[in-house]
């Protein structure tokens, strides 16, 4: 279990316990988070469950894939410290993480 | 913000587009009751990892449903499982349950997806031919994953593949039987198809191309060999038929809703009747890009029109007018597509697919991109999807030439 707060483009914040080896994608979607699309489900295929991850926190999460890295590259929001949060994996290591929404998925 | 009336909404279908219109109508402001009405056991879940990782076991139906089923007590929505709707009445605005129950709508919402086209050859009763669509289904077939099992996949479709490549990692043999010459034949270009079974070959897959079954042979009632019209014998200990899909549009139809290849709806997912939405598998819908009218069997399209439905029973206009796309994992590939490339008048290749595991098909008509394939491709796809949805003419040659990036490509 790791505290994730997920906090929503207008600021409105989410701190919820996601269980290990869910994703951070997970976390959002089946708490009911908005701002995360995710329509793949998971897939590396869509890139509508981009995450603005602090860069404390990054390094303590493994690095990007090709699919990720490129897929990112593409999208409109992406800044330096994007990730997709369905390639997130949770683990104790993250408790606390606080990550922040982009305006929009698509 | 309410309809008219206290019914409130009645979704028949408990699936992809009918979890999404329920977020997205409390999301808009709906406030009045909603009921969905599902066959199946399970709340809504996501189907593309039926033939993927929750078919090979490498994750639970935790990871498949699309919302934990408080979600839908939590906001509001009664979940009527294992409920089949028989009828709709659309003069007393009810539809009726096939265990005897009549629900009211104000405003109604069919999200019935679709369902496998059957094989209709002897022996089709057999034990041990499947299909593929519900998690039940997965249930049986994976009964049938143990050492030494032999699989006959007949359909060398999407699905069809997904399972061999699955069932390939489980040190199962397979041979998959399709009836036209090539693999995936109804959706991508030759090239591709051509890729697609070399990697099944390379993995030790046996793909046979231009073989019809003719019919199930078996022994004490269950499937033993799989014959086809050329009096060829295949043994297997279970087969898997992927040979596509029938919208479920009978409801509709007997009801007096226009149905013409899918419940006929418009870019707003509205019926015939002012009062009857339709979303997912199951709609015919007309699409901008092309100019024309589509049935798509598609999540993303599926998604798009549970939001489009939501908010226009609250008032709004969200046309749904997008540029379709699918993906496909199999082995270590991920295919993603966008566009569709009926139509196209050049295929243009980016990459080598004679050799290695990465490459690109750009589909152009008349210049005009109207589709992609990418196999492990990611940059050719997003850049596609953007470049096909403003119908950007593009130079073959500068496509082909990977010393140029795609983003160079689009700028030109
Ligand atoms: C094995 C498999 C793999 C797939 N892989 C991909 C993929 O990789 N990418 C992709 O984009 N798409 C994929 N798809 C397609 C995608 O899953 C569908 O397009 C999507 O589920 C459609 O959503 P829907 O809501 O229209 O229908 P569904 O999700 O099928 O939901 C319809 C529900 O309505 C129920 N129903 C029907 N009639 C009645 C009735 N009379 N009363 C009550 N309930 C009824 C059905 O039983 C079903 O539960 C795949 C599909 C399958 C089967
Ligand atoms: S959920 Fe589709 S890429 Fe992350």
């Amino acid at each position: 279990m790791a505290k994730v707060t997920y906090v929503e483009h207008n600021g409105k914040e989410h701190t919820i316990d996601v269980a290990e080896g869910l994703t951070l994608m997970e976390g959002a979607v089946k708490n009911m988070v908005p701002g995360i699309d995710a329509d793949c489900g998971g897939a590396c295929a869509c890139a509508t469950c981009m995450i603005y991850v602090p860069e404390e926190w990054l390094a303590k999460i493994p690095g990007k894939e090709d699919m990720e890295e490129t897929m990112l590259d593409f999208c409109e929001h992406t800044q330096a410290n994007s990730r997709l949060s369905c390639q997130i994996k949770v683990t104790p290591e993250l408790d606390g993480i606080r990550v922040s929404l982009p305006e929009s998925q698509h | 913000m309410s309809t008219s009336g206290t019914n409130g909404i009645v979704i028949i279908g408990a699936g992809q587009a009918a979890s999404q219109a329920v977020m997205s109508l409390r999301s808009e402001g709906y406030e009045g009751p909603i009921r969905m009405i599902g066959d199946e056991a399970e709340p809504p879940y996501q189907r593309p990892p039926l033939s993927k990782k929750f078919l090979a076991g490498e994750i639970g139906f935790d990871r498949v449903e699309l919302k934990p089923v408080e979600f839908y007590a939590n906001a509001g929505c009664e979940l009527l499982l294992s409920t089949r709707v028989a009828a709709i009445e659309r003069a007393k605005k009810v539809v009726l349950t096939s265990d005897g129950r009549e629900i009211a709508y104000d405003k109604l919402i069919i999200a019935t997806g679709s369902r496998v086209r059957e094989i209709n050859v002897p022996g089709f009763d057999l034990e041990g031919v499947y299909y593929l669509r519900s998690v039940a289904d997965v249930h049986e077939i994976q009964k049938n994953f143990k050492p030494g099992a032999k699989m006959v996949v007949v359909g060398g479709g999407y699905i069809g593949l997904e399972v061999a490549a699955v069932a390939k990692k489980h040190d199962i043999s397979v041979t998959v039987l399709e009836t036209a010459e090539r693999v995936m034949a109804r959706v991508v270009d030759p090239i591709v198809s051509h890729f697609y079974e070399r990697i099944h070959r390379e993995e030790g897959v046996i793909i046979r191309t231009g073989v019809t079954v003719a019919g199930f042979e078996g022994e004490g009632g269950r499937i033993t060999h799989v014959v086809s019209g050329e009096g060829e014998s295949f043994p297997c200990t279970f087969v898997v038929v992927g040979i596509g899909i029938i919208p479920n549009t009978e409801l509709a139809q007997d009801a007096g809703v226009t149905v013409e290849n899918g419940i006929v709806v418009d870019e707003m997912t509205r019926t015939s009747d002012p009062d009857i939405y339709a979303a997912g598998d199951c709609t015919n819908h007309p699409n901008g890009v092309y100019g024309r009218r589509l049935r798509l069997e598609s999540v993303h399209n599926a998604i798009e029109q549970g939001k489009t439905a939501a908010a226009a029973i609250t008032g709004k206009d969200k046309p749904y007018n997008q540029v379709p796309w699918f993906w496909s994992d199999q082995y270590d590939l991920k295919l993603q597509i966008a566009g569709l490339s009926t139509g196209y008048t050049e295929a243009v290749t980016r990459g080598n697919p004679a050799e290695g595991r990465s490459f690109a098909v750009f589909y152009l008509k008349d210049g005009v991109l109207i589709a992609v394939d990418a196999v492990n491709r990611a940059p050719e796809f997003m850049m596609a999807r953007q470049l096909i949805a403003k119908q950007a003419k593009l130079d073959p040659k500068r496509l082909a030439d990977e010393s140029i990036s795609m983003k160079e490509v689009a700028n030109a």
